[in-house]
């Protein structure tokens, strides 16, 4: 009943709207604009600091707005922060936007961002990426000071991630006698099931997995957004074929991702706007050097490296979906080294190997999810089967990313498939997740397969947490991506593509980046 | 009193297949994966893993932790999904409704094709049309659900227009409290159509030969020669004695087919993202949401019992010849 009450307002409101305005500047009728869109899946909870994930930060993005976030271009745009100052070497201080209201009509000031921090800290899976955070203090009412333990490079890096939530909002109880702030995993919490941030899109309807309804936010503070859709109807299509059957037959006006498959036939139809770009989430295999006495020999590695034809499994199986890459980081992130070139030499292979003293080859097992990252299961077997041309005979086993997590965590074959995005965008993520010498302790390595270890790499990337020269740091950083190509520390093999598709009309060019977070708030369609 | 006696028989029955089927689903939980990988994000540590699966009672012994799921079972609580976060019966009955329509709807669409097709058929075997019938439900029979259910999105969605290709649409009607249906708009019939073809393709196929190869077989039996012979019509002979006694083997395969049909919603409402319980299951499996799981496992096994129970009862009704339990003397 509201919600049709406030659906007539609004319309009347753009009634009167129209009244007056039309005939003072003339200008095209406002219309109620209405975006029909299908991802693969929907949020998983309302609570934008309850999941780490893209589906989260794609929600926080419509419904919330962080401090700072990335242009296209990967640079900072100023958002709830109008600007920012260093102040000293571990404190930063956030200048913020003045006359900005959350959608309960609370007004947004420092101490929400101060509450927010404070909850970040205690969330499960937002509390490592904070962990390099005191916290943040409140200066005045629209001046906040971000303080790190030590001099800390990614300060802005992680205020992109900071999405002020309104304090008054979640403070009390709701109807169980829960705190409002409650953040559980995998409870019912307020905050899970109802949302105030100040974004451009306020959560009007929710019916997990089938439906998420939002309106346009009226007070919203970017007045200067060219943004001009009213409400957006988000439906999880999970099957890709039927995703792709809904957007061509008008059911939706939006879908990402866009199956390989399907790219070339959405490009050449002329009523679809299809828009992909290189993305940063990198695919590669580990060579497990504590199962595989072979794989402690450096040429050993070298030779699967150069047996792996990347470029192949790009073009032929990726569709062209996807980046040939030599190394983790991508181009414009801070390590990548621009002069690393993918090898493949199957000649130069059977050399390395008969140099290493394994002419005759030898047997190992791979594994790879079939669910996880795109046609993961198909390169995997493309992969054995190029192993086999330098005689190492592969048993692969691929399974569901439900069951393979479990085995990965178990190191449980010789060469394990692994794909990495760093949530910071910052090169050195994708090391210290990756490549670092495995520590239970300090969380260095957790997703090292291969066990590989390399003192010099571990102590490069420890320094680089804390150098403050950018430049200096993005040096080091392509230094350790040389490190590792030299010492062939693990098999790269592309970086996956990103993709949207939508009706023409639709600029979803100008809005979607490589970090996959559409900026719905400022899409434009056409009239 | 023999119904009486059967239906406790019954009662117990299904008290017991429950019980192993609890035991079975737990039991297979471990090797499901790991619900945790899909509760955080990829940069939680194990050690802050270990610390949530450790509050919520993951990591006690098997025997614990089953027991303690059915000290709650008993009382009707079958645990909290982690997606959802409200408990697995409760989004269960939520998602109820959407699969009902959709077995209906196949229901419909089997009923009143091949009762009609499969008397055709056996009636007139050589016929042009009977051939052709006969041909169409092989490849009925043989192409997945999922091929067809793709097929027709494309034709009927992408090409022609005319229905939806995905989900129920918006214009429900709720017919009984919590139990929206499509069939009573336009809206929601131009949902329901495709995927229910799409669900009833095999059954479909697989009734028309049932019937026809049943009914040939009893058109060639005495008592129906005796029938001609009496210079009955021709209509009264095909559908009342002929057909009548045909339908006892379909009316047994098609108890056992309600279940099977259960399955096969789950890859149709997979691919049109209905919002059901099949498409719920799946889900549930990729997300390793085991209390889901094991809920949702636990009522397709009752409504097999149930089913299965009703199949019996009928089959009285139609062959009073029948005896529900035993001999009796």
């Amino acid at each position: 009943m509201t919600f049709h009450f406030t659906k007539a307002a609004t319309v009347a409101l753009m009634g009167v709207g129209l009244a007056l305005g039309a005939p003072l500047i003339g200008a095209a009728p406002a219309e109620a604009k209405t975006l029909r869109m299908a991802y693969d899946a929907d949020p998983v909870s309302l609570d934008p600091q309850e999941q780490l994930s893209g589906g989260t930060l794609q929600f926080s993005h419509m419904v919330f707005d962080p401090l700072v976030r990335f242009t296209k271009e990967l640079e900072f745009e100023p958002r709830l922060a109008e600007s920012w100052e260093q102040i000293d070497d571990r404190t930063m201080r956030f200048h913020l936007r003045e006359g900005v209201t959350f959608h309960s009509g609370n007004p947004f000031t420092a101490e929400d961002v101060v509450f927010t921090m404070e909850r970040m800290k205690q969330s499960p899976d937002f509390k490592g990426l904070f962990e390099p955070f005191v916290g943040a203090v409140a200066i005045d009412e629209h001046t906040v000071d971000l303080v790190t333990k030590e001099p800390y490079p990614l300060v802005l890096n992680l205020a992109t991630y900071l999405f002020p939530m309104d304090k008054a909002f979640y403070t009390g109880t709701d109807e169980n006698g829960q705190p409002k702030d409650a953040l559980v995993k995998h409870g019912n919490t307020f905050a899970s099931t109802q949302a105030s941030g100040t974004g451009p899109f306020v959560v009007r309807s929710r019916e997990q997995g089938v439906r998420l309804e939002f309106e346009r936010f009226a007070d919203y503070w970017d007045t200067e957004s060219p943004g001009n859709v009213t409400e957006i109807i988000f439906t999880p299509i999970k099957e890709a074929p039927t995703r792709v059957a809904s957007l061509l037959s008008g059911g939706v006006d939006f879908i990402a991702p866009v199956p390989p498959t399907d790219l070339e036939r959405l490009g050449n139809d002329d009523s679809i706007n299809l828009v992909t770009m290189s993305g940063t989430r990198i695919i590669t295999f580990q060579m497990n050097q504590e199962r595989v006495e072979a794989f402690q020999d450096p040429r050993v590695r070298q030779a699967i490296v150069y047996a792996i034809n990347n470029a192949g499994i790009v073009d032929k199986i990726m569709k062209g979906f996807g980046t040939v890459a030599a190394q983790q980081s991508a181009a414009g992130q801070a390590g990548h080294a621009p002069e690393l070139e993918p090898r493949f030499d199957v000649e130069k292979a059977k050399a390395l190997m008969e140099e290493a003293g394994y002419a005759d080859g030898f047997s190992i097992t791979m594994m790879a999810p079939n669910n996880r990252y795109v046609n993961d299961a198909k390169i995997a077997e493309a992969a054995a089967a190029m192993l086999a041309k330098i005689n190492i005979d592969v048993d692969l086993t691929t399974m569901p990313k439900a069951q393979y997590w479990p085995e990965f965590d178990k190191r449980a074959a010789d060469i394990m498939m692994i794909g990495w995005h760093p949530d910071t965008e910052d090169s050195a993520n994708y090391t210290e997740y990756l490549l670092m010498t495995p520590d239970a302790e300090t969380g260095y390595g957790q997703y090292n397969s291969g066990n590989y270890s390399n003192p010099e790499v571990d102590e490069m990337i420890v320094q680089s947490r804390t150098m403050v020269d950018l430049e200096a740091r993005s040096a080091l950083l392509q230094d350790v991506e040389r490190k590792l190509y030299e010492d062939a520390a693990f098999v790269p093999l592309h970086w996956q593509n990103l993709s949207w598709a939508a009706a023409q009309g639709i600029h979803i060019e100008d809005i979607v980046n490589v970090m996959n977070f559409p900026y719905l708030g400022d899409l434009v369609i056409d009239d | 009193m023999a119904v009486v006696a059967f239906l406790i028989k019954r009662l117990f029955q299904a008290a017991l297949v429950m019980f192993v089927i609890s035991l079975i689903g737990f039991s297979i939980q471990d090797n499901l994966g790991d619900p945790l990988r899909e509760l955080v994000g990829q940069s939680v540590s194990e050690a802050q893993r270990e610390a949530l699966r450790d509050e919520m009672g993951l990591n006690d012994p098997f025997l614990v932790q089953y027991w303690r799921f059915l000290g709650k079972a008993v009382q009707g609580d079958l645990g909290d999904s982690y997606f959802f976060k409200r408990p697995a019966l409760d989004v269960i009955a939520d998602k109820f409704p959407a699969t009902l329509d959709l077995v209906i709807g196949a229901t419909l669409i089997i009923l009143l094709i091949s009762i009609p097709m499969g008397c055709y058929c056996a009636i007139r075997p050589k016929d042009g049309l009977a051939r052709v019938v006969m041909g169409a439900s092989v490849l009925g029979l043989s192409i997945p659900v999922f091929l067809t259910a793709i097929f027709l999105i494309y034709v009927f969605s992408v090409n022609l227009g005319w229905l939806a290709s995905f989900g129920r649409g918006e214009h429900l009607v709720e017919i009984l409290p919590g139990w929206k249906t499509g069939f009573l708009t336009w809206d929601g019939l131009a949902h329901l159509i495709l995927p229910s073809i799409a669900l009833s393709s095999i059954m479909l196929a697989l009734f028309i030969r049932l019937i026809r190869s049943e009914m040939m077989e009893v058109l060639e039996q005495d008592y129906i020669k005796f029938a001609w012979a009496k210079g009955l019509p021709a209509r009264r002979v095909w559908f009342l004695h002929a057909f009548k006694n045909t339908l006892l083997p379909v009316i047994t395969v098609g108890g056992v087919q309600i279940g099977i049909m259960l399955a096969y919603t789950i890859l149709t409402e997979k691919v049109f993202q209905w919002p059901g319980v099949g498409f719920m299951f799946i889900e549930a499996v990729n997300r390793v949401d085991t209390p889901l799981i094991i809920a949702y496992i636990i009522v397709v096994g009752l409504i097999f019992v149930v089913t299965n129970t009703v199949v019996d009862l009928i089959y009285t009704l139609v062959n009073p010849t029948v005896r529900l339990v035993g001999k009796q003397t």
